[in-house]
This record gives C-alpha cells, sequence and structure tokens, in this order.
C-alpha cells in the first residue's frame, strides 16, 4: 500500500513540475521546477523497481548511516563555502575577478549570499543535523525516532540548500540577510523542518536515560526556535504561483525590525545554541570528562535563550527604530555576555585536570580554541552593541571581521573537531589517519583566522573614523573611495587568511578521507608526548 | 484585541511570568540535594556509547 502512495505521490509531483517549468515566469523558477521534476522523477523510478521487495528486518541498533552521510555533506559544503568566500574575498580587492563573462551569475553580488548560506546553512546546517542525530541516540539510549524519517531530513535539507544556492546565483531573492530563499523554497524547508522536530523529539520522548541530557535542550532550543524565526520572517505573498517573486507581508521599520529579530536569533540560535549542544558532548567526551558544572550548564542554558531573543534591536542603531527599542536590545545584548563567558567557562574548565591533553592531543586543542573564539566573539559583540561604539563600527568591515572570528574561530573549529571524533567512530577504526595533519589544519586555520581578524579590525576601524573625519569647517575630509583604497592592504591580507582556513579544510578532508575509506592501518604504537 | 493592551499584557503579566520562571529554574538548579542528580545527568555521555540501552532494564546496560 505504501508502495502505491509513494509511486502516485512522485509521479504527480513530477508532473506539475514539470507544468511549472512550462509555466515559469523567470529562468530561476523554472530551473528549480526542473530540478524537482528530475528528483522526483528519479524517486519514482526507484519506487516503481523497489516496489513489493521484501523489508528488510527492523533494525535496532544505532541508525548511524543517516550521521555519516551528514559528516560527508559537512565536508562537502565546508570545502564549497570556503572556497567561495576565499574567492569573493580577492573579488574585493581585485575588482576584475568580477568576470565580465559571469556577469550576472558569478559577480560579488551573487556569490556573497551563496557564500553565507553555504558556511552557515549547508555546512553549519548538515554539521548541527548530523550530529545532533548522533548526540541524541547516545544520550537517550535509543534508536532514532521515526524510521526513515531522518533520512527525509537529510536529503530534503541538502535539496533546500541545492535550490537556494542554485536561486541566488539567478537572482531569486527576497534580500534578507540569511533569509535569502524566495517562497516556494521557504515551504519546503519548513516541511523538512518540521520532519527534523518530529525526528529529534520522538527520540527524546523514547529516551532510556531518565534526564534529558543538557545537549539536547540547546538543540531542541535551535530547531523550535529556527522553526519559529523561519516562518515569521517568511510571511510573503507570491507574486504568481509559476513566479519566485514574492510580497513582504510586513513594510518599512516593522520589517526591517522583524528581519534582524530573525537574523539575531539565526546567529543565537542556529550558530550558538545548536553549537554549544555539540560542544556540551564532544568536549567531555573528547576530554574524558564530565562537564565541569552540570548546574552551570542548566543555568547557561535557561539564561541564553531567555536573554538571546531581545538582542536582535542592536542592528537597528540610529535608524527609524524607537530609541526605546534598540536601548532594550543593546542591554540586553550586554547582559548577554554573563551567559555566554559562563558556558565558555564551563567548556574550559571540563578540561581542569586533563590540561595535558592539548599537548598531545590536537583534536581537543582545536575544541579548545573554539571555546576561546566562542568567549572572544561574545565579548566583543556586546561591546559592538553599545550605541557609542555602534557608531564607529557600523557599516564597517569591522562588523565583517567580528562575525569571522565567530564563525570560523567558533563554528568552524567546534565543527572540524566534532568532525575528527566523529569519523574514526563512525567507520569503525581506531583513530585517525594522521594526528601530524590534524596539528597542520590547527595551525593553518589558526593563523588564517588571526589573519582575517585583525586586518579586518584594522580596516574596519580605519574607514570608520575616515568616513566620520571633518575639517575645521566641517566638511568630510575624506570620499567614499578614498576609504575603498585604503583597505586594499588589508583586503589582501584577509585574502591570504582565507586561504590558510581554505588549505586547512582541504588537509582536513584528505585525513577523513583515509580515516574513513583508507587502508585499515595496523596498530601504531603509543607516541610519546612532543 | 487591539495593540495596546496586547502591549499592556506583555510588559506587566507577561513580563513578570517571564522574569519568576527564569528565576525559578535558577532556584530549582541550585536546590539542595540536585548534586547527585546532575552528577548522574553529567555522566550520560559516558554511557551506551555503542548499542541502545537493552529494553528489559536499563540500569543492568550501564557500563562499568
Amino acid at each position: 500500500m505504501w508502495d502505491w502512495v509513494k509511486i502516485i505521490a512522485f509521479g504527480v509531483i513530477a508532473l506539475f513540475a514539470a507544468i511549472a517549468a512550462n509555466f515559469a515566469r523567470d529562468l530561476a523558477y523554472q530551473v528549480h521546477a526542473l530540478i524537482i521534476m528530475a528528483v522526483s522523477a528519479g524517486m519514482f523510478i526507484w519506487s516503481v523497481r523497489s516496489a513489493g521487495e521484501a523489508k528488510p528486518a527492523v533494525e535496532t541498533g544505532y541508525m548511524d548511516g543517516v550521521v555519516r552521510y551528514g559528516v560527508i555533506a559537512t565536508t562537502f559544503w565546508g570545502l564549497a563555502g570556503f572556497l567561495v568566500g576565499t574567492f569573493i574575498a580577492f573579488q574585493l580587492a581585485f575588482p576584475a575577478l568580477n568576470f565580465e563573462f559571469l556577469q550576472g551569475y558569478g559577480n560579488f553580488g551573487r556569490l556573497r549570499p551563496l557564500h553565507t548560506s553555504a558556511v552557515i546553512f549547508a555546512f553549519g546546517g548538515n554539521a548541527l543535523i548530523a550530529t545532533s542525530f548522533y548526540i541524541v541516540q547516545r544520550t537517550s539510549a535509543v534508536r532514532l525516532w521515526g524510521g526513515n524519517l531522518a533520512w527525509f531530513v537529510f536529503w530534503g535539507y541538502n535539496l533546500f540548500i541545492v535550490l537556494a544556492a542554485t536561486g541566488y546565483l539567478m537572482g531569486a531573492t527576497q534580500s534578507k540577510e540569511y533569509a535569502e530563499p524566495e517562497w516556494y523554497v521557504d515551504l519546503w524547508l519548513t516541511i523538512v523542518w518540521v520532519a527534523y522536530l518530529l525526528v529529534f523529539l520522538g527520540t527524546i520522548l523514547k529516551r532510556k536515560e531518565p534526564h534529558i541530557y543538557v545537549a539536547n535542550w540547546f538543540f531542541l532550543s535551535f530547531i523550535v526556535t529556527i522553526a519559529m524565526l523561519h516562518i515569521v520572517n517568511n510571511l510573503v505573498v507570491p507574486v504568481s504561483i509559476f513566479g519566485s517573486r514574492s510580497v513582504q507581508v510586513m513594510a518599512g521599520v516593522q520589517d526591517a525590525m522583524t528581519q534582524w529579530w530573525y537574523g539575531h536569533n539565526a546567529v543565537g540560535f542556529f550558530l550558538t545554541a545548536g553549537f554549544l549542544g555539540m560542544m556540551y558532548y564532544f568536549v567531555p567526551k573528547q576530554a574524558e570528562r564530565p562537564v565541569y558544572s552540570y548546574k552551570l550548564s542548566i543555568i547557561h542554558f535557561w539564561a541564553l535563550i531567555f536573554l538571546y531573543i531581545w538582542a536582535g534591536p542592536h542592528h537597528l542603531h540610529y535608524t527609524a527604530l524607537p530609541d526605546w527599542a534598540s536601548t532594550l536590545g543593546m542591554v540586553f545584548s550586554i547582559i548577554l555576555w554573563m551567559p555566554s563567558w559562563g558556558g565558555m567557562i564551563n567548556g574550559l574548565m571540563t578540561l581542569s585536570g586533563a590540561w595535558d591533553k592539548l599537548r598531545t592531543d590536537p583534536v581537543i586543542r582545536m575544541m579548545v580554541i573554539s571555546i576561546g573564539f566562542y568567549g572572544m566573539s561574545t565579548f566583543e559583540g556586546p561591546m559592538m552593541s553599545i550605541r557609542a561604539v555602534n557608531s564607529l563600527s557600523h557599516y564597517t568591515d569591522w562588523t565583517i571581521g567580528h562575525v569571522h572570528s565567530g564563525a570560523l574561530g567558533w563554528n568552524g573549529m567546534i565543527t572540524f573537531g566534532a568532525l575528527y571524533f566523529l569519523t574514526p567512530r563512525l567507520w569503525n577504526r581506531d583513530g585517525l589517519y594522521s594526528l601530524r595533519l590534524v596539528s597542520w589544519h590547527f595551525w593553518l586555520a589558526t593563523i588564517g583566522i588571526v589573519l582575517y581578524a585583525a586586518s579586518m579590525w584594522v580596516t574596519g576601524i580605519m574607514e570608520g573614523l575616515m568616513w566620520r573625519e571633518v575639517d575645521a569647517n566641517g566638511f568630510l575630509v575624506n570620499t567614499f573611495a578614498d576609504t575603498v583604497a585604503a583597505k586594499f592592504p588589508m583586503y589582501v591580507a584577509r585574502g591570504m587568511g582565507g586561504v590558510l582556513y581554505l588549505l586547512g579544510a582541504l588537509i582536513m578532508t584528505y585525513n577523513l578521507w583515509m580515516t574513513a575509506f583508507g587502508k585499515k592501518m595496523p596498530n601504531a604504537a603509543a607516541v610519546p608526548a612532543e | 484585541m487591539d495593540y495596546h493592551i496586547f502591549r499592556e499584557i506583555a510588559d506587566s503579566w507577561a513580563l513578570l511570568a517571564l522574569f519568576l520562571f527564569f528565576v525559578g529554574a535558577i532556584l530549582f538548579v541550585l536546590r539542595p540535594g540536585s548534586r547527585p542528580v546532575h552528577q548522574d545527568a553529567a555522566s550520560v555521555v559516558f554511557r551506551n556509547e555503542d548499542a541502545p540501552a537493552a529494553d528489559a532494564n536499563p540500569e543492568t546496560e550501564v557500563k562499568q
């Protein structure tokens, strides 16, 4: 019966996608309809061929196949996102790289959302889905709930990424930062996200451990809050059912406030709460010690989710937003400093009594530096949210530097640590292919971030000061083009930082590939500490 | 319900309720006698690494 439902559903979807491609009003919509048609047709054929086959016996172990795919997807999208990021960094330094033959597809304006979505949603999102599936099973002591629904989440999410990324290149965007995908892509993500919530919640509900481990609280708050943010910020009316354009329901300052309520909580709940879930599992596992203070971890959780949700208005200082609202956002951002550092201390102190591991284990070194960057950017952020500081830093490259010390340092490094942790376990190997290569990755990535953050501090503060410089008569001293010219050396330094970071990720990919698919290594003798 | 009533409720009773929940959650965490519970919870990550707990009795499946 279920086989027939699937066959009919895939056939009908493929047919409607073909009709939609025929009536499409714009290129992006047409290409997307063709992609959906091809995927559904493929699924249709696969369903027909496998119809009536005996179902394999119900498996009872942990469901790790989907986590393995998630690890591969995370690595792949990471490389893609870092590569595009490095390229657009050089496009800013050398505008000639906006090639004439790529105008309208490969220029900075089209590639920039491709980069942000690739690293945040493709790299970060796949990492979050994979690690949350891995962690919720181990800490609940049960197999994932919902059978193949977990596979639907994985493939559905990656289809969302393909639709979003190809859409940006063809100009399908509602021009909301980090929420660029158009209405039909948003609808698809909503379906996938509800399935994700069901799998995660179902697993927690049938858990065998009496307590819900703190990492799962963080993951759950991430899933629920992202669902809420996604729906409210994407309230639009499509212009046509056969086109990608849509009109926002909210307008003016309400729209701006909704967007930055969304935007900042995407940082707070996607890039912070979710990744803290990783931290609270992988750091204790790698250090082989329980978390420093479980009480502090619970207080960290409640304080973080209670405060973060109010911090968004600090993106709208000196705008049409009422002063009280931006002051509220600023105050909550500053209060947020405390739970953030509470969490940082909790993560770092988990190593108390095991600090010697930093000398011998490059994986834990990676996790520790990621917590360090978490602490650094959660200090920098509240400081930049203060109205007086923001008047200097806003619209400058300081903001970009801040974002990248958080994204490359905190999110990137903790994800690399998680990938190094997961790969030998998921592919049933004794250990990583090479710890020396992990050290190389660690140093390349760290030096890359330092180059990036330092050059952006210098250029950000410099251009902020140049913009506000007035002469004795009150006239502005610098034109905008003067600041662009002055930034050139820092832009090149930033691009070099990106190259180092990308190089580290390539080394990681080789190392993980050899760990998972290389020849099984004979047990190496223990290596003494250097 | 118009905006102003909504706003009145939000910055009085809703604010109070959220604040009390927040303070209550912290006090609950710090309650006397919670240490063994939290120590047990913190060690969850070191159990059931390779396979789910058996259906019959999860306590006996705990490693070590």
